[in-house]
C-alpha cells in the first residue's frame, strides 16, 4: 500500500515537471552563443552521458568521434574530430546548440540533429515524429562533454 | 600466412588514425583486375576510383584472390545447376536458349539499360525469360535462386571494365539516380555521398568506408554467409541511417543503381566479390 502510494506520488511528481520545464524539439531557442538554457530545466548526469555517447541505439557518437575517455571500448570511428578537450574549446551552451542540432553550427555537417522530430525525410515509421535522444539524454551528453577537459 | 602477418601488423599501426583505401593489387587467379582508376568526367567531387576490395581487411581480400577460398563461388556452382534446370510450363532451362553462359562476358558492364523506355536491371532479364519464355514463376528480387544466376552471369564479365550508358534515352534515369544520391533521408538525415564521397577511407566506428562501388555484386558476405544483391544493400544502407527503404526492383533502387554503377565506370567486374 505504501509502495503503491510512492509510485503514484513519482509518476505525479513527474509529469508536471515535463509540462512545466521541459523544451519540445521545436521550441529551442538557438542564440548566437548558443543554446543557453537547459532543456530539462536541470543539469544532466555525466556518467549517464558517457554511455548515452557510447550505445549504439542512442548518441553512437563513438561512431565518428575519437575519445580517449572510452579507450575501454574497441572501435572508435574518425569522421568528425576527436571530443578529447572538447570542454576547452566550447562553452555549455555551445555544446548543447552542437547536440541538439548540428546544422545550426556546421553547415551541411553529416553529424545528425540528435534532438529534432521533423525536418527529416522518409523516416523509418518507428521513427517517424520522434528525436533520437531525449531531452534529459541531451542534457547527460552536455555534462558529459563538459568533463572532457585538457587543460 | 606471411600474408596474414602482414596485415595483422598494418591493422596495428592503422588502429586509431585516418587511414585511407590500401595500394595493395588485386590479383585473382593470376589476373590483375582494374581495382583503381581515374574517375570519369560526369563526376565532380572524386579524382579515383577503388573498388570495395581496398578498404577491407587483409583476411577478407585474402577469401577473393583465389577461386578456391572465395565462399561466394559455392553460389555460382549452384548458379550452374539452376541454368540447366528446366522449370515452368515450356519444358525449358536457360540453357534451352543460352546455349553457352560464357555468351554473357561483358553484359554485366553494360547493365542496367534502357529497353522500350524502361531501365532494365540484369534481375528484370532474368525474370523476363523465366516469366515469357519458360512459363515459369518470377524470382524474388534478392532470393537464393536469383543471385546465384545473376552471380553466374555476372562472373562472365569478370575482370571486364564497367561501363553503362548514361546519355540518350539513359540520362533521366542517370539525373533521377544522381538526385537519389544526393539527397538525404532518415532520421540520422545522410545522403549516400555523405558516406561514400565525403568520407571513403575513413572508420564509422568498426566499419572501413569504401566509395559504395558495386561492380563485385552480387556479393558474398561474411556477415550473412551468402550472395547478396545491390538493392539488398541500398535498403540496409536506408536502414541504416533509419531511413524507409525503397523497394527492391522499384524504379528509385534502378536509378540509383544506374548511377552508381556509372560512378564505377573502369573499375573491372569482380563477381563474385567478398566483403565482410
Ligand atoms: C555521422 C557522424 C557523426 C556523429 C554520429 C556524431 N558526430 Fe559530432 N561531429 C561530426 C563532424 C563531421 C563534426 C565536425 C563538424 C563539421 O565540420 O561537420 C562534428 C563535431 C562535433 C563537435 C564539435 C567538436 C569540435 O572540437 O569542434 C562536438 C562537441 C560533437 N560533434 C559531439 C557529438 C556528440 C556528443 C555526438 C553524439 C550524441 C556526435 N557528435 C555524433 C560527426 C558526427
Ligand atoms: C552512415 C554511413 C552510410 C550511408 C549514409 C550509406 N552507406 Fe553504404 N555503406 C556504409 C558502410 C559502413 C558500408 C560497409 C563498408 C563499405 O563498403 O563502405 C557500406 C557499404 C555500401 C556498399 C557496398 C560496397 C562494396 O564494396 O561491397 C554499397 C553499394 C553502398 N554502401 C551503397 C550505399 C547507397 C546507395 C547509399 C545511399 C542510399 C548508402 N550506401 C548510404 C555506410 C553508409
Amino acid at each position: 500500500m505504501k509502495y503503491l502510494l510512492g509510485v503514484v506520488l513519482a509518476t505525479g511528481f513527474f509529469t508536471s515537471v515535463a509540462i512545466a520545464e521541459t523544451t519540445s524539439p521545436s521550441t529551442v531557442n538557438f542564440s548566437d552563443d548558443g543554446v543557453m538554457a537547459s532543456l530539462t530545466g536541470k543539469a544532466g548526469d555525466a556518467k549517464t552521458g558517457r554511455s548515452v555517447f557510447s550505445n549504439r541505439k542512442l548518441g553512437n557518437c563513438l561512431a565518428c568521434h575519437i575519445n580517449s575517455d572510452l579507450s575501454e571500448e574497441s572501435f572508435h570511428g574518425e569522421v568528425g574530430p576527436p571530443m578529447d578537450g572538447v570542454a576547452d574549446r566550447w562553452s555549455e551552451a555551445e555544446l548543447r546548440a552542437i547536440v541538439a542540432n548540428s546544422k545550426k553550427i556546421f553547415e551541411g555537417t553529416i553529424m545528425p540533429a540528435f534532438y529534432i522530430d521533423a525536418g527529416y525525410e522518409r523516416p523509418l515509421e518507428k521513427f517517424a515524429g520522434k528525436s533520437i535522444l531525449s531531452a534529459e539524454q541531451v542534457e547527460d551528453v552536455v555534462a558529459y562533454l563538459l568533463t572532457l577537459k585538457e587543460e | 600466412m606471411g600474408m596474414k602477418l602482414i596485415s595483422f601488423v598494418s591493422a596495428i599501426i592503422c588502429a586509431g588514425s585516418a587511414y585511407a583505401q590500401d595500394s595493395n593489387q588485386l590479383n585473382v587467379e593470376g589476373e590483375i583486375l582494374a581495382s583503381t582508376t581515374a574517375a570519369p568526367s560526369h563526376m565532380e567531387n572524386v579524382d579515383t576510383l577503388y573498388s570495395g576490395w581496398h578498404f577491407r581487411s587483409g583476411e577478407t581480400q585474402a577469401l577473393q584472390l583465389d577461386d578456391f577460398d572465395n565462399p561466394g563461388m559455392v553460389f555460382i556452382d549452384q548458379g550452374i545447376d539452376l541454368f540447366g534446370k528446366v522449370d515452368g510450363s515450356e519444358g525449358k532451362s536457360c540453357q534451352s536458349c543460352h546455349e553457352d553462359v560464357e555468351d554473357f562476358a561483358g553484359l554485366r558492364t553494360t547493365l542496367p539499360r534502357v529497353e522500350d523506355g524502361q531501365l532494365v536491371a540484369m534481375e528484370d532479364l532474368v525474370n523476363e525469360c523465366r516469366t515469357e519464355r519458360m512459363g515459369a514463376e518470377a524470382w524474388k528480387w534478392s532470393s537464393t535462386n536469383m543471385t546465384a544466376v545473376t552471380g553466374l552471369i555476372g562472373f562472365q564479365s569478370r575482370g571486364m571494365p564497367m561501363s553503362v550508358k548514361i546519355d540518350g534515352d539513359a540520362a533521366p534515369f542517370w539525373e533521377a539516380g544522381k538526385e537519389l544520391y544526393y539527397t538525404r533521408v532518415g532520421q540520422l538525415d545522410m545522403a549516400c555521398s555523405n558516406c561514400h564521397e565525403d568520407n571513403y577511407g575513413v572508420m564509422i566506428r568498426a566499419d572501413h568506408l569504401s566509395q559504395g562501388q558495386i561492380n563485385g555484386f552480387p556479393t558474398y558476405r561474411l556477415k550473412n554467409a551468402k550472395l547478396n544483391s545491390i538493392h539488398n544493400r541500398f535498403k540496409g544502407c536506408m536502414s541504416n541511417i533509419r531511413a524507409t527503404p525503397f523497394k527492391e526492383g522499384g524504379k528509385e533502387f534502378k536509378a540509383l543503381e544506374l548511377y552508381i554503377a556509372s560512378r564505377g565506370e573502369g573499375l573491372a567486374v569482380e563477381t563474385p566479390s567478398v566483403r565482410n
